[in-house]
């Protein structure tokens, strides 16, 4: 079973790169995402009580103990949900618009999604590692190729950035690697790597390996300026896919790898991860209360948002987790309808300056209240599907530290002030001769956006159908991997 | 067991309904609304709230007859101890909440039909009142601290939306942000609340929280934490210092809303809560002192600065910060009740008053400066007598219901503070009385001051307005009935803070008749005398507020609201701003950027220099081959 979620896009995606049927290839796309998130939903009703499940396994390199090993359990599964529910709507995004070379361009998109699907049921180190980096690959290509202004120079240093930080991934890696014995061999199976015992100098090295890594991904201040630009530079789709899922396989990283594998140093120094996370909580939330560009705007709030994320989840207790895996889907959902308005507005008054719109409401009252709805949500107002995971994740980080959690807790007010003044500058104020014949959103807009709210309202409602899914793993997780 | 019993049954399914027939009315006027009739609007939006009335009535009597009520509809969510249920809890405290809101609510919702008639977003206007509702009674009608804050911040967010429902004006829209900013940062103070509670109870549940509180031991510290914290979630909804600045500018909003949320019950909030989580603060009397304290400041602070406003809104709305100081006051003297009493009242005579203001505004086409009015009782007899009972009520003349929730107020405050706090409590009400006198004579009295085609267009509001009103201005006339003083032996002594008694346990009152009988006389009698007086000076025309740049000195000072705007600009506002430009462009871009940068290229500079050695030279590279053999072999050898 776990194998499909690989195998449906990366077929999909040679069919695409190989046989290049040019009309086809945005329906065969969709196709193929439609029928993982059919995969995905058949799923949720598996046990994840009794650990992973789902196991595919066949050896790989056996002599250097190298298995393709994948598995589940709830914590993977809502990964599997936030990847393949939002791949057929961020595809629906961009449906009318016409890339060149279409065939590639989807296939890039399918080969990326096949890569994330592997990072979260990857139960091997090396296997993880692979799919890690083979994820970027795409991305790299579509941004480089169908970006905006400065593509080259932006991506360039967005690649280099995020491959280095792997790079000491993969030492502290391969370092826990050689400590395993199974039988006087070693072994990059999950079980035997969370299994050794590191002394405390070593895990210490181990966790700074990984956190690099998964801190450039997320991005954790202060590895986060490749962010903004790349956001601002790529075509919206790659924006999309990177802040709605790729950033959460950093998040992700943490809760199934760096803890697990070097919890005997994390005492020592998760007050530092934890206290960089919540600066940049603060620090990325007043960056975005000045800036001009709705696009740039956003890009700093999902920082603030993703910090809050690491926060939580480092924070290391219940609510901690449970809320960061809720909210990585939650943020996905919001961020992703939030770049939609962004390039919706983009599209119809070619500017993402803030200064030259308002006066939306009048023109296009849909558009102004799926808007609405989506930015309560990222504001994470009781009820939205923020709010949940925003609550938890808070607590946890409080009862980690009071003072942390206090700082953090700043975020409702400065997510408040910077959203609002946005939404108020764009939707509110006397329309102006461009934004007067704003078009309101058409029948594919209205679908994608209202299925975006349509969410945000059902999972504020119901965030228990969520968490109730990861309980289990999480609660195994936690008693597994003490600090 | 019997029928009672089958009663009691269909009254627990009802109860859901009560918060969620307004959720339907804004389902039904958010998604159709555009394509229905006003009429059809405005009845959906006024009956969704009818028939909450109606059942909150039957609510009350199975209160009355069997106690309080819980309903759990499903489990919101559980993480470890950390559990939720979407659940009600209809007891004394919360059945009568309910009352207000939905009664005043409704009367609100059947005035704004004629007031908002013309308004191109009528169906809007209803959908977002409607949603307020359902948020107001999930606050009032939760059995857990989450419940309550989902209403505390969907009464934030719809006073947000309402204070801009005229979004094509820049200021508005600024005022609706700052409501909702500084609600939020109260609301961080109450979630913080909400985690100690938590922690130190092991729930969020009322019922779990109140019966640990007898079992445990509890560090004074803690107790006074929580209770702060959970206060400065009240200071942000109930407007107090230093948080209440958002409140006079929230009058951008439709006249209604001002009524409804931003006078009779949303700003009540901070008060319910205060008044629920009595049994913590009795335990802790640095919490109260403080609660009285603040209150106390707010209650004189907004009623100077309410002397000196010229806009009739404006002015009630610092009588409107003033009186929920003043309930603070009674808070933090123990008389919970008392100011449940005074919320009551208040919401009788404030949502009167400011929709007979509204009705003046809409004769006056839309004027709102009471310089531009004057002798308006003849256009509009109606609305001037409203308006004088109102202010009558609110001044305290006697037996009309501000007259008894005041006078109980100021009596727990002898009782408890003592003199000084009694009387500085007293000049808050003095203040209040020729505020209120002042923008009553001056408003409905003397010549008219408008433009001629002001005069020409001056009439009564239809009766759909004056109906409400009139039903109001009975309410305030008798409301104070519902809570006599024993003292005066009317027959139903004290007949609410009885009803209450099973959330309040009853304060008594240690002071004998002869002293109540003395406080009581003192204020009345000043009250009078003030009603009297102002007549003469504000009746005068040489008396009539002067144009704002006549104005000099302190009084300059109180017409500008002491500049506290001005002073949270230069304090809060701006340092962000600047924080916010000097981290993007200096520690950001030049900043950390510069230092990625700079890596990079160093990097590739670095490159560059050892490029140069392979430059294609052969004897270099033998050179270099021989060293290295060299290095090798002394590394071996040592």
């Amino acid at each position: 079973m776990s194998l499909i979620f690989i195998l449906i896009p990366l077929i999909a995606s040679a069919i695409l790169l190989l046989l290049r049927p040019a009309g086809l290839s945005r329906h065969l796309a969709l196709a193929a995402t439609l029928a993982n998130l059919a995969a995905t939903v058949y799923c949720l009703s598996c046990d994840y009580s009794q650990g992973m499940t789902c196991n595919f396994s066949v050896p790989w390199v056996p002599s250097a103990g190298i298995h393709f090993s994948l598995g589940m359990d709830g914590i993977t599964l809502i990964m599997l949900v936030l990847t393949n529910l939002l791949a057929p709507l961020i595809l629906l995004t961009s449906w009318e618009h016409k890339f060149d070379n279409e065939p590639r361009y989807y296939g890039l998109v399918l080969m990326m999604l096949a890569a994330l699907n592997g990072v979260f049921l990857a139960q091997d180190g090396l296997v993880f590692y692979i799919f890690y980096e083979l994820a970027l690959i795409p991305i790299y290509f579509i941004c480089a190729i169908w970006g905006g202004q400065d593509r080259i120079k932006v991506t360039l240093k967005f690649f280099i950035y995020t491959f280095v930080g792997s790079l000491f991934m993969l030492v502290a890696l391969l370092w826990v690697y050689l400590q395993t014995n199974v039988n006087g061999a070693h072994s990059f199976a999950w079980a035997d790597l969370t299994a050794v015992q590191l002394s405390p100098t070593a895990a210490h090295w181990v966790l700074v390996g990984f956190f690099l890594a998964f801190a450039v991904k997320m991005p954790v201040f202060p590895f986060h300026t490749w962010q903004p630009d790349t956001y601002v530079t790529s075509p919206t789709t790659g924006t999309m896919l990177l802040s709605g899922i790729m950033l959460k396989m950093g998040a992700y990283g943490v809760i199934r790898w760096m803890v697990p594998l070097a919890p005997e140093a994390m005492h020592t120094v998760d007050p530092l991860f934890i206290s960089l996370a919540v600066f940049g909580i603060l620090y990325a939330s007043i960056i975005a209360v000045k800036q001009s560009d709705l696009k740039r705007l956003v890009a700093y709030s999902s920082i603030a948002h993703v910090g809050l994320i690491a926060a939580g989840i480092m924070a290391w207790n219940k609510p901690g987790v449970q809320g960061g895996i809720i909210q990585m889907l939650n943020h996905g959902i919001n961020v992703v309808g939030l770049f939609f308005i962004v390039d919706l507005l983009e599209r119809r008054l070619g500017t993402r300056s803030l200064a030259d719109m308002g006066g939306i409401a009048k023109s296009a009252p849909k558009f102004a209240t799926l808007f609405m709805i989506i930015v309560l949500g990222s504001v994470a107002v009781p009820l939205t599907n923020g709010f949940p995971g925003e609550f938890l994740l808070l607590n946890g980080v409080w009862t980690y530290n009071f003072w942390l959690g206090v700082l953090s807790g700043l975020t409702i007010i400065f997510g408040a002030v910077y959203m609002l003044r946005a939404y108020g500058l764009v939707v509110f104020g006397e329309a102006r001769p461009e934004t007067e014949r704003f078009e309101d959103v058409n029948t594919r807009e209205f679908l994608v956006l209202g299925i975006i709210a349509g969410l945000v309202i059902v999972l504020g409602f119901f965030p228990q159908t969520i968490l109730g899914l990861t309980e289990a793993s999480v609660d195994r997780i936690l008693s597994a991997v003490q600090l | 067991m019997g029928v009672s019993f089958i009663v009691q049954e269909i009254m627990n399914q009802l109860i859901p309904l009560i918060p969620f027939l307004p959720l339907i009315g804004f389902a039904i006027n958010g998604l159709f609304g555009r394509r229905l009739s006003k009429t059809a609007v405005g009845v959906i939006g006024s009956g969704a709230l009818l028939v909450s009335f109606l059942l909150s009535i039957m609510a009350f009597n199975q209160v009355a007859a069997t106690g309080a009520i819980q309903v759990s509809l499903y489990q919101f969510f559980s993480v470890g101890n950390l559990s939720a249920n979407f659940g009600f809890l209809v007891d004394h405290l919360s059945v009568w909440m309910m009352l207000i809101v939905t009664g005043v609510g409704f009367l609100i919702h059947v005035y704004s039909i004629g007031y908002m008639h013309d308004d191109e977003g009528f169906w809007k206007f209803f959908a977002y009142l409607n949603l307020f509702i359902f948020s107001m009674l999930l606050l009032i009608m939760g059995d857990n601290l989450l419940m309550l804050f989902f209403g505390w911040e969907g009464v934030g967010l719809c006073s947000y939306l309402l204070i801009g429902f005229w979004y094509t004006n820049k200021e508005y829209g600024k005022a609706a942000r700052k409501a909702f900013i500084m609600n939020r940062i109260g609301d961080l103070g109450l979630l913080l609340g909400m985690f100690m509670i938590f922690q130190n109870f092991g729930s969020l549940t009322y019922s779990d929280i109140f019966a640990a509180l007898p079992n445990i031991q509890l560090e004074a510290g803690v107790v006074t934490l929580i209770c702060m914290l959970l206060f400065v979630g009240a200071m942000g909804k109930s407007a107090q210092l230093p948080l209440y600045t958002w409140l006079p500018d929230a009058m951008a909003g439709p006249t209604p809303v001002s009524a409804l949320i931003h006078a009779a019950t949303m700003v009540t909030a901070g008060i319910y809560l205060v008044a629920r989580f009595n049994p913590l603060y009795n335990l802790s009397p640095d919490a109260m002192h403080f609660v009285a304290i603040i209150g106390l400041i707010t209650c004189v602070f907004a009623a100077v600065i309410g002397l000196r406003q010229n806009d009739i809104k404006k002015v009630l709305a610092y009588s409107t910060v003033s009186q929920l100081g003043l309930m603070f006051v009674a808070l933090g003297m123990g008389a919970y009740a008392s100011a449940m009493f005074h919320v009551t009242t208040h919401a009788f005579f404030k949502a009167l008053l400011f929709l007979a203001a509204g009705s003046v505004i809409h004769g006056m086409g839309g004027e709102q400066d009471i310089r531009k009015m004057g002798g308006l009782r003849k256009a509009m007899p109606v609305t001037f007598w409203v308006f004088l009972i109102g202010t009558m009520a609110i001044s305290g003349f006697p037996l009309l219901s501000g007259f008894f929730s005041k006078d109980e107020i100021f009596a727990y405050t002898f009782a408890h503070g003592g003199a000084i706090w009694w009387g500085l409590a007293s000049l808050g009400a003095i203040l209040t009385a020729i505020y209120m006198c002042r923008l009553l004579y001056v408003t409905f009295f003397g010549e008219f001051r408008g433009t001629h085609e002001q005069e020409h267009h001056l009439h009564e509001s239809p009766k759909i307005m004056t109906v409400p009103l009139i039903i109001l201005a009975v309410l305030s006339v008798a409301g104070g009935f519902l809570n006599t003083p024993h003292f005066l032996h009317l027959g139903n002594d004290q007949w609410l803070a009885h009803w209450f008694n099973s959330v309040i346990p009853m304060n008594e009152i240690h002071l004998d008749a002869s002293t109540e009988w003395m406080l009581m006389s003192i204020t009345t009698t000043l009250a009078l005398i003030i009603i009297a007086a102002s007549y003469f000076i504000y009746g005068k025309p040489s008396n009539l507020p002067v144009a704002d740049e006549a104005q000099t000195g302190f009084t300059k000072v109180i017409a500008n609201k002491f500049y506290v705007d001005e002073i949270y600009d230069a304090l809060v506002v701006r340092p962000v701003e600047k924080l916010s430009k000097l981290f993007h462009y200096y520690v950001d871009i030049q900043g950390i950027d510069g230092l990625v940068n700079g890596i990079a290229s160093a990097v590739s500079s670095l490159g560059a220099q050892v490029r140069k050695l392979q430059n294609g030279n052969i004897e270099y590279y033998l050179l270099g081959m021989v060293a290295g053999a060299i290095l090798l072999m002394l590394t071996f050898w040592a």
